[in-house]
């Protein structure tokens, strides 16, 4: 098949944003709940709680951002394709693994991390910067992902 | 089932539990009347009762941490049968009770169970007993026509109590929740150990025993019945060999220290749930404590009511969840 390369950078692009923006998107709607009852017992509690909810976000506009790289190389964003052989296609569907794999992981861990935040706030409000450490080391391991992500698939020619 | 919002709301009201600090302020206020505002001022009751209306005021506060419980839960209790069967059980009793004095006083039912005081009340008027839940029907009617026959309230009451053991038992299978299954197990275990001392000390015999006792996993009936029969010292004997070996020491104090043991075992069990987001058990665990801390007040009330001295009060608590 002549486009083969096409298609397998293809499924790359679509499995970054499909995996890293579930991830996000349990995440976000774990800690939203939360978040939604913290705010009808303390309604003053509403930024903080929302800040908390946002932070498992981040995975899905990571995987967004690889899937515009790996669209952008094979030429779909300039609105023609590049020649891309089929071991290139499946170089960069590999590149694109990191961010599909661990940005669905670290979405769901973050947002139950979030989630037990929004339980520490809800009985200490003081301790806000405290409880936003904790989600916020999850992130690191997307930002890893991510990192990698972004080096494979620069590094790849088509 | 998604608890995250239901725990999220209810950690909120976590904050307002009685803390161990609070309720060493309340032994040490001066008087009733003190430690009665000193409740007050906390946001316990509605306002409107006197001093002199603990009962209602305490009530009152055992509705509120229902009331939100349901809305937590968007009126789906289902998961909370285990205390729902304990308060049908409650009503049930209370309506026999009242039919049989011609006594009617529905304000003393209690709110939340699977179906309404008033409507329990009506099937009994009417000794229409199908109208009741399946876990009531047999034993309503049975209890009710031995109060009828026999007019022995204690007989009435024995068989209501089994039936409402074996309904907790029976929902803490079912339930998923490890957290409810310890609760209807320790509940009918503890139950079993009350039952199996109060008919020793009245004499009872083996059969009397055996049919009290309600079937539980940590608790061998024959055995605590046949130890019943026997002695206190048997019951001991067998106890040291459960899980239990612990009631031994407060059951050779008294009743209320095997109560007060009781109530601290099961604080112990739940207050991991603080540190839980995701199950049922954060809720379970504020009706507990919640449960706990009303009980912990009236002592404190009825203290101070008698003029009793702190110690004498403190001698009596139990330990707070926060």
């Amino acid at each position: 098949m002549e486009n083969l390369g096409i298609v397998y950078a293809l499924i790359g692009a679509a499995l970054a944003s499909l995996g890293a923006g579930t991830g996000s998107a349990i995440g976000v709607g774990l800690a939203g709940r939360a978040a939604a009852g913290l705010t009808t017992e303390q309604p003053n509690q509403f930024a903080k709680a929302l800040i908390l909810q946002l932070l498992p976000g981040t995975q899905g506009i990571y995987g967004l951002l690889i899937a515009f790289l790996v669209l952008a190389k094979i030429g779909l964003l300039s609105g023609g394709t590049a020649a891309v052989s089929a071991e290139s296609g499946l170089l960069l569907l590999a590149a694109c693994l990191p961010i599909a794999v661990v940005g669905l992981t670290s979405g769901i861990a973050q947002g139950k991390t979030s989630v037990a935040s929004i339980g520490l706030i809800a009985k200490t409000p003081e301790q806000f910067g405290k409880s936003m450490i904790f989600p916020a080391m999850v992130e690191t391991y997307a930002i890893l992902a991510l990192l990698v992500s972004i080096l494979a698939v620069n590094a790849i020619v088509v | 089932m998604e608890y995250t919002y239901a725990v999220a709301r209810i950690r909120s009201k976590e904050v307002s539990l009685l803390s161990a600090h609070t309720i060493e302020q309340l032994i040490s206020s001066k008087s009733y009347k003190e430690c009665f505002e000193m409740l007050e001022e906390k946001g316990w009751g509605s306002g409107e009762e006197t001093q002199q209306d603990v009962e209602q005021f305490l009530m009152v506060e055992s509705n509120k941490a229902w009331q939100i419980v349901k809305e937590s839960l968007n009126h789906d209790m289902s998961a909370l049968k285990v205390f729902l069967y304990e308060n049908d059980f409650f009503n049930l009793k209370a309506a026999i009770k009242m039919v049989y004095t011609e006594e009617v006083d529905e304000a003393l039912f209690i709110q939340y169970g699977t179906i309404e005081g008033g409507d329990i009340l009506r099937a009994v008027q009417e000794q229409n007993f199908d109208a009741l839940p399946d876990h009531m029907a047999k034993a309503a009617l049975q209890a009710y026509e031995t109060l009828l026959h026999t007019s022995d309230g204690q007989l009435c009451d024995i068989i209501l109590d089994k039936a409402a053991l074996e309904a907790i038992y029976n929902a803490g299978k079912e339930s998923k929740d490890e957290l409810i299954k310890t609760y209807a197990e320790l509940t009918v275990a503890s139950s079993n150990i009350k039952i199996a001392v109060r008919c020793q000390l009245t004499g009872k015999n083996i059969d009397f025993i055996k049919d009290a006792l309600a079937f539980c996993d940590t608790i061998n009936t024959d055995t605590l019945a046949r130890a019943a029969a026997n002695s206190m010292e048997a019951i001991y004997d067998y106890l040291l060999t459960t899980d239990y070996a612990g009631a031994v020491e407060a059951l050779q104090t008294s009743a209320s220290e095997f109560e007060k043991w009781y109530d601290n075992l099961l604080i112990d069990k739940i207050r991991p749930q603080q540190y839980n987001s995701f199950t049922i058990g954060p809720i379970v665990a504020y009706l507990l404590a919640r449960e706990n801390e009303i009980k912990t007040v009236r002592i404190i009330l009825s203290g101070k009511v008698n003029e009793l001295p702190e110690q004498s009060i403190r001698e009596r608590l139990r330990e707070m969840y926060v």
